[in-house]
């Protein structure tokens, strides 16, 4: 292999003009990170809501969430963003489809809902699978002291649903960061479209995808020693995994 | 107190659980419930605060009619005590939690006074120490005697008991009966599934006797364990006394 390995590289300034190739792998990491982050509270409130939906003893409830999970979980997350990006500004009325497609940062946001709600049916199942797995009696124990389903969900059922499913949770979590890699195709320069466009300025394909596998290892590091942390903070003396 | 006016319930046309079940409950009453397992009894306790619905018949609770729609059942069931075979104490809440939570969202309780009322029954019970532990960490007799003070803390008119001692150990049954015995010589109406007779014998006013679904017998507690009417209800409880 006639390679000439340069790892000098990141410390070069890069041709835009907005500092060292390091830079601008470090702001398409803020821009995975921010991306992430945004796919990863939607993922989690619609997911839920979702989840609880599946669960709930109502036929229309439960055929929603079978259906909204079915919908965005069977199609390529990138043909979904595909679908957001290209296909619903033109089958909106003109206008807003003409304010769509103008949105300052359209690629940041496209990607932060399509990447949410493809993530948002796997938490949904996550969810549903830990309340099933609740003894039937505790939702009837709720029931019986007087609470209404919504507080015997909030009260009881979901806060041991979420116990129990941490572990899955935090497996989705960092899918949830590396799926955020597909917006490239929409043009997004998060982390993974910084290093392409360093490898097609300076020709240093391993170095640029070197620091781009490190940051993302880093990042989903950090991500699952919070996880572990958080797991053993919420845990129940003398429950299960509780000490 | 309770009327059970001639409840019927079903699963399907050919599965019947409950048959043209007709009983009541008066006041300051205790009335226990027997029969061999499958005979409906845990399933017309549970309709008694609506949580099995059922197809035909009424149930009235302190004049209220539980199968009416326009009943507030979240109301209905806080006045309602119940305590289950399996404790389903709330895993995650400390004891002292437990005891406050319905306190405070069904009743509108403050915490101070819920932490109050909660101490003193845990006292009565004689849990008082373990206030600040959480289920898991406490013995199945504690637990149901805690059940059993987190049912009390709402102040019940009645309390219903669905084989409260059936899945403790035996030396653990007793710990259990105590608190309930003392209860009912306090005039408390309690309405109790189990196939504990000498509890029966020491406290109960009526018995009543399921088969397949049936009321079979409803007599006064010394006309049944003196010479029960049916042959079935003989024969049960020839094979229950007989060690």
């Amino acid at each position: 292999m006639n390679y000439n390995w340069n790892w000098g590289i990141f410390f070069q300034p890069n041709p835009m003009g907005t500092g060292t190739y390091l830079d601008m792998l470090l702001s398409g990491l803020a821009l995975t990170l921010k991306t992430a982050a945004l796919a990863w509270v939607i993922a989690l409130i619609t997911g839920s809501i979702v989840g609880v939906m599946r669960t709930l003893p109502s036929k229309g409830a439960n055929w929603f969430g079978f259906a909204y999970v079915e919908f965005f979980r069977n199609m390529p997350l990138l043909v979904q963003l595909f679908l957001w990006f290209f296909v619903l500004p033109e089958i909106l009325p003109r206008a807003a489809g003409l304010w769509l497609k103008q949105l300052p940062n359209a690629p940041f946001w496209t990607a932060a809902i399509g990447v949410g709600f493809f993530m948002s049916a796997r938490v949904a199942v996550q969810l549903q699978a830990g309340i099933s797995s609740l003894p039937r009696g505790q939702k009837m124990a709720a029931t019986a002291l007087g609470l209404t389903t919504v507080q015997g969900y909030r009260y009881v059922l979901l806060p041991m649903a979420f116990r129990i499913i941490l572990p899955p949770l935090t497996s989705e979590f960092l899918n949830t960061i590396k799926n955020t890699a597909v917006a490239i195709t929409i043009g997004l320069l998060e982390l993974t479209g910084q290093a392409r466009s360093m490898q097609e300025f300076s020709f240093q394909v391993f170095e640029a995808f070197t620091a781009a596998t490190i940051l993302y290892l880093l990042v989903n590091a950090v991500v699952v020693t919070a996880m572990r942390f958080l797991e053993r903070w919420v845990a129940i003396p003398g429950y299960i995994t509780g000490k | 107190m309770i009327e059970i006016s001639h409840v019927n319930k079903w699963y399907s046309p050919t599965f019947q659980v409950l048959t043209d079940c007709t009983t009541n409950v008066t006041k300051g009453e205790v009335v226990v419930v027997c029969g061999p397992s499958g005979s409906g009894k845990s399933t017309l306790i549970k309709c008694v605060n609506a949580l099995e619905p059922f197809q035909s018949g009424d149930i009235l609770v302190d004049g209220t009619k539980v199968n009416d729609p326009k009943t507030d059942l979240p109301k209905l069931r806080s006045r309602v005590g119940m305590v289950f075979q399996h404790f389903e104490l709330f895993p995650h809440l400390k004891i002292i939690d437990n005891l406050c939570l319905a306190q405070e969202k069904v009743l509108g309780r403050g915490h101070d006074k819920a932490q109050t009322k909660g101490m003193q029954l845990l006292e009565r019970v004689g849990l008082k120490e373990q206030a600040q532990k959480f289920p898991a960490q406490l013995s199945g007799g504690q637990q149901q005697r805690v059940a059993i003070a987190r049912a009390l803390a709402m102040d019940p008119i009645v309390m219903l008991f669905d084989e409260p001692t059936s899945a403790l150990d035996p030396e653990m049954v007793s710990e259990v009966l105590d608190v309930m015995v003392d209860l009912a010589r306090e005039g408390m109406t309690m309405m109790v599934v189990t196939h504990e007779m000498g509890f029966a014998r020491k406290v109960a006013n009526r018995v009543i006797f399921m088969d397949r679904g049936e009321i079979v017998e409803d007599a006064a507690k010394d006309d049944f364990f003196g010479k029960p009417r049916s042959d079935r209800a003989q024969k049960f409880l020839s094979k229950i006394l007989s060690h």
